[in-house]
C-alpha cells in the first residue's frame, strides 16, 4: 500500500493498455489490407469498366490514329481476360494507364510508353499479387500456350503465353520492346505481365511473356479462347 | 488512459458509452483514410513492377 507500489501499478496498467491498443490497431490494419483494399478495387473496377464500355459504345472519334493514344493516367485502357485463372462469373479486369501506387490500386496498370494492345513491341502490364483485388494472384498457374485476351474498342487480341520466369526486381530488360535487348528493333507483338513474387513478398518478380496469336474484330463475336472451344 | 477518458466523458453510463463509441469510430476512420494508406506503401507486397531502383517507374 506504499506510494511506490501505487506508481508501479499505475505504470503497468498504462503499459498493458497501450500494448493492447497497439495490438488492436495491427489487427485492424490486417483487416484493412485483406478486406477493405479489395472492396476499394472492386468499386473502382466496376466504375472504370462502366466508363470504358460507355466510351466504346460511342462512335469512334474522328481524330486519326489509334483511339487508345492519350489515355489519361488512372483511367481505363482495355479489358483483360485470363481464362486459366479467371473464376466463373468473373468480370474482365480493367487495365488502367499508369503504374503508380494510386493507379495500381484501381487495377492492373499499363506502363506508359510501352506498346498498346496489338502493336508491334511489348505491352507491359503490372498488377497486385495480393491485396487490392489481387488481379495477378494466380499468375504462377499460367502455362505455356495459355491464352491472355485483351479487349479493346474494336478488337479481341488473343495472346498465348510463351514464357514464365522469375527475375530480380531490377530486371527492367523484360519490359523492353525486345525483352533483353535494349537496342533491337521489335518485330514481334508481345505482352508482358509483371507482379511480385512470392506472395506477400517483394523478393523477386514473376514475369509472364505472351505473343499475339490472333486479332479478331469484335463484330465477329467472342474469340475461341473465351468461349472455351480452344 | 481509458480510465481517464471514462471519467472525462459527460453523462451517465449511456452518455459515456456513446462518447466512447464515437471516439473509437473517429479513430478507425482516421486510421483507414490517412494512416493505413501511408503505412502500406512500406510493405513489400506493394512492389509489383520492375525498375532499376531509381524510383522510375514508381513501384506499386
Amino acid at each position: 500500500m506504499s506510494g511506490a507500489g501505487d506508481a508501479v501499478r499505475a505504470f503497468l496498467r498504462g503499459l498493458g493498455q497501450t500494448l493492447i491498443t497497439l495490438g488492436l490497431v495491427v489487427l485492424l490494419f490486417c483487416g484493412y489490407e485483406v478486406y477493405f483494399t479489395n472492396v476499394y478495387t472492386s468499386k473502382e473496377q466496376s466504375r472504370l469498366g462502366d466508363d470504358l464500355r460507355e466510351q466504346w459504345a460511342e462512335p469512334a472519334a474522328d481524330k486519326p490514329g489509334p483511339v487508345l493514344v492519350g489515355t489519361a493516367l488512372g483511367t481505363g485502357l482495355a479489358e483483360l481476360w485470363i481464362p486459366r485463372v479467371d473464376m466463373v462469373g468473373d468480370q474482365a479486369k480493367v487495365v488502367v494507364e499508369g503504374v503508380g501506387h494510386e493507379d495500381l490500386k484501381r487495377g492492373p496498370g499499363h506502363y506508359p510508353g510501352s506498346a498498346l494492345p496489338g502493336q508491334v513491341g511489348n505491352v507491359v502490364v503490372s498488377g497486385h499479387r495480393t491485396t487490392y483485388g489481387a488481379p495477378f494472384n494466380r499468375l504462377d498457374e499460367l502455362r505455356v500456350g495459355d491464352a491472355v485476351v485483351v479487349e479493346t474498342r474494336d478488337t479481341w487480341f488473343t495472346y498465348r503465353v510463351v514464357r514464365q520466369q522469375i527475375v530480380a526486381p531490377t530486371a527492367v530488360e523484360v519490359t523492353y520492346p525486345v525483352p533483353g535487348d535494349k537496342t533491337a528493333k521489335p518485330v514481334k507483338k508481345l505482352l508482358t505481365l509483371t507482379t511480385c513474387n512470392p506472395k506477400y513478398s517483394a523478393k523477386t518478380r514473376l514475369i509472364i511473356t505472351a505473343e499475339l496469336q490472333t486479332a479478331l474484330a469484335k463484330s465477329a463475336g467472342e474469340p475461341p479462347a473465351l468461349t472455351g472451344s480452344a | 488512459m481509458y480510465g481517464f477518458l471514462w471519467r472525462l466523458f459527460p453523462g451517465g453510463v449511456v452518455g459515456k458509452l456513446l462518447c466512447s463509441l464515437l471516439l473509437a469510430a473517429l479513430v478507425v476512420v482516421l486510421l483507414f483514410l490517412y494512416v493505413f494508406p501511408q503505412v502500406e506503401q512500406l510493405l513489400p507486397f506493394q512492389d509489383v513492377t520492375v525498375d532499376s531502383g531509381t524510383g522510375a517507374p514508381a513501384g506499386g
